[in-house]
């Protein structure tokens, strides 16, 4: 067990505020490994993006860390302390570009003045101008990007080219991790697929060693991702490899969701394919449905699924996780 | 499918934006473009963002107008009509739901001003058409009105919206990229609304976007648009099948499928 890079443990993340308590993230149980890149999908409010803030170690105030373990690399990033976290961990062995990060370059400033303002926080001394724009540029370079970008301001640069800036900020200190949050949905698909192919390179250049790729578009995330993990109301529903999860999903919300997927599939030309929608609601995560929380809206309710939550059931070979009421039992 | 009348017709339509006082630069927003959309059709525009699809759509609802061309609805242009009347025939749906309304409003109040936009019925009837109408886009009334958008999901809210489109008893419905910001498992259900309502309605549609995955499936014809002018047009199959133009290519290329894999020509 010792070699995954990202091991999340029963990790569980509130949100506490005047508006009650919201289960984010309640009870997650995930690992990565080296090498590896991890797509999570979900609907909007799954919990998706609070497990990334939970994982980057530095949640928003509202977001409580309420228990379990996250280990990046071999450090429980909630049990040291703020100054390891922020030399060792942090850009070093793991980098979080969060959604809609691209808005976070400073208008006012270059690129250039940015990158030394993020230089000097980092190392503490201020850097040479020349040199920045030395490493940076080579660097910028295998995302696709020239070096006159540097020179510029956010405004002058497409939506494309400033989620590249910031990733390229992001891994400058070769984070072992990367942790992308909808990174291709703000963008249109040309945009998105030189994205992603930035992503790779930077991936084949060994300059990160694992992604973890958090989107709601299945058919963009079954481009790059190895392996899938379904988030559903807070709790992963079902993880495997990703050709496994889109050719024969086992959980009916996977199911589900892969019934309610339009693409352009030239090649298959499945004509007069209706695709159908998932009836209902995402629960509100103040108030999760008791048992098994996909129950309201799931095609094969039982009795049980009412009351209890479904266990983790394990498939022989230990690759493909389901957590449903159906497959327990020898059920399979 | 022929004989059917257009509803729509562009012509020639052009848009240029200058910019600068001294050394002006002409940008074209959308340059000699020309459609037509049938009663019940439903074309779909799509093509990269910066495209022009937009401009293409904000011309067709008066909200900018044309440099140069024309846009005719039944045959008349659009300046032709009263304001208020073309409103009646011609209604949008957007991106965001939410900033399509008032938020302060409930749901019914939101309905309740759309009908005054036909001179408000008998308000005995009034109840019965809302609530109607509500049915016609699978919401229950019961549920949705008295409610504040807010309280609403996208999903929900961008049905409120078409059923809002569809009480002032709309021909066209320009729908910009309505289903981005809607989660893929509530997804389908507005586009299988769009496509009943071009059954049942024979509602005209023009639908706006980049997710090719979504054109094909709803739309009859298909309109590619690159740098203002629409470059390629033909019937769903024959452009997703046999895409002629070099752009359209390069498009349907970078289109991201479920069951297989991008191939990489540059690596």
């Amino acid at each position: 067990m010792a070699d995954h890079l990202l091991e999340i443990e029963d990790l569980k993340g509130y949100y506490r505020g005047t508006f009650g308590v919201v289960y984010g993230v309640d009870g997650v149980t995930l690992t990565l490994d080296s090498g590896e890149v991890l797509g999570l999908a979900g609907e909007s409010g799954c919990g998706k993006s609070t497990l990334a803030e939970l994982v980057s170690a530095t949640p928003p105030r509202t977001l409580r860390y309420e228990g379990g373990k996250i280990i990046v690399d071999g450090f429980d990033i909630y049990h040291i302390s703020p100054e390891i976290l922020r030399k060792e961990v942090k850009c070093k062995r793991m980098a979080y570009v969060p959604q809609a990060s691209m808005e976070s370059l400073n208008p006012v400033k270059k690129i250039s003045r940015f990158l030394m303002d993020v230089m000097k926080e980092r190392t503490g001394e201020k850097p040479k101008e020349e040199e920045v724009i030395k490493m940076a540029g080579e660097h910028f370079k295998k995302l696709g990007l020239e070096p006159w970008v540097l020179d510029r301001y956010p405004f002058e640069l497409s939506g494309g080219m400033k989620q590249r800036v910031v990733i390229g900020i992001s891994t400058l200190w070769n984070p072992k991790l990367l942790i992308v949050d909808e990174p291709t949905s703000a963008l249109d698909v040309v945009s998105q697929k030189n994205m992603i192919r930035a992503l790779l390179d930077l991936k084949q250049a060994n300059i990160i060693e694992s992604i973890l790729f958090i989107s709601h578009d299945i058919s963009t995330l079954r481009q790059i991702c190895d392996r899938f993990a379904v988030m559903y109301a807070g709790k992963i529903v079902e993880t495997g490899a990703t050709d496994e999860i889109i050719n024969s999903p086992l959980h009916p919300y996977t199911q589900g969701l892969m019934t309610s997927i339009v693409s352009y599939e030239p090649k298959r030309r499945e004509r007069g394919r209706y695709i159908k929608s998932i009836p209902g609601e995402h629960p509100d995560l103040r108030n999760p449905p008791p048992g098994c929380r996909f129950h309201p809206r799931c095609p094969y309710t039982m009795d049980i699924c009412r009351s209890e939550a479904p266990p983790i059931i394990t498939s022989e070979r230990g690759a493909r996780e389901v957590s449903c009421w159906l497959y327990s039992r020898g059920g399979r | 499918m022929e004989t059917l009348e257009s509803f729509l017709e562009c012509e020639n339509l052009t848009k240029i934006y200058t910019a600068g006082l001294i050394k002006r630069k002409t940008i074209y927003g959308a340059k000699d473009v020309s459609f037509k959309i049938k009663k019940g059709e439903i074309v779909g525009l799509v093509g990269e963002s910066g495209s022009g699809k937009t401009t293409v759509a904000r011309m067709i609802l008066r909200m900018i107008e044309p440099t140069s061309g024309s846009i005719l609805i039944n045959g008349e242009s659009i300046f032709s009509y009263n304001i208020k009347d073309y409103y009646r025939r011609v209604q949008a749906i957007f991106q965001d739901p939410y900033s399509a309304c008032n938020p302060f409003y409930r749901v019914d109040r939101i309905l309740d001003k759309a009908l005054k936009l036909i001179g408000s019925p008998p308000s005995d009837e009034k109840d019965g058409i809302i609530r109607s109408t509500l049915k016609a886009v699978m919401l229950n009334p019961d549920e949705v009105l008295g409610r504040f958008p807010h309280q609403l999901s996208g999903g929900q809210m961008q049905r409120i919206l078409i059923a809002r489109a569809l009480l002032v008893g709309s021909e066209l419905l320009v729908a910009d990229e309505p289903t981005s910001m809607i989660d893929a498992s509530t997804r389908a259900g507005i586009l299988n609304l769009l496509l009943d309502l071009k059954e049942e309605r024979r509602l005209s549609i023009l639908f706006i976007t980049h997710d090719i995955g979504q054109a094909q499936y709803l739309s009859d014809r298909i309109l590619v648009m690159n740098k203002g002018e629409i470059v390629e047009e033909g019937l769903r199959d024959e452009v997703f099948y046999r895409p002629k133009h070099p752009y359209t290519k390069m498009l349907l290329a970078s289109a991201p499928r479920l069951y297989e894999k991008w191939e990489w020509d540059q690596a």
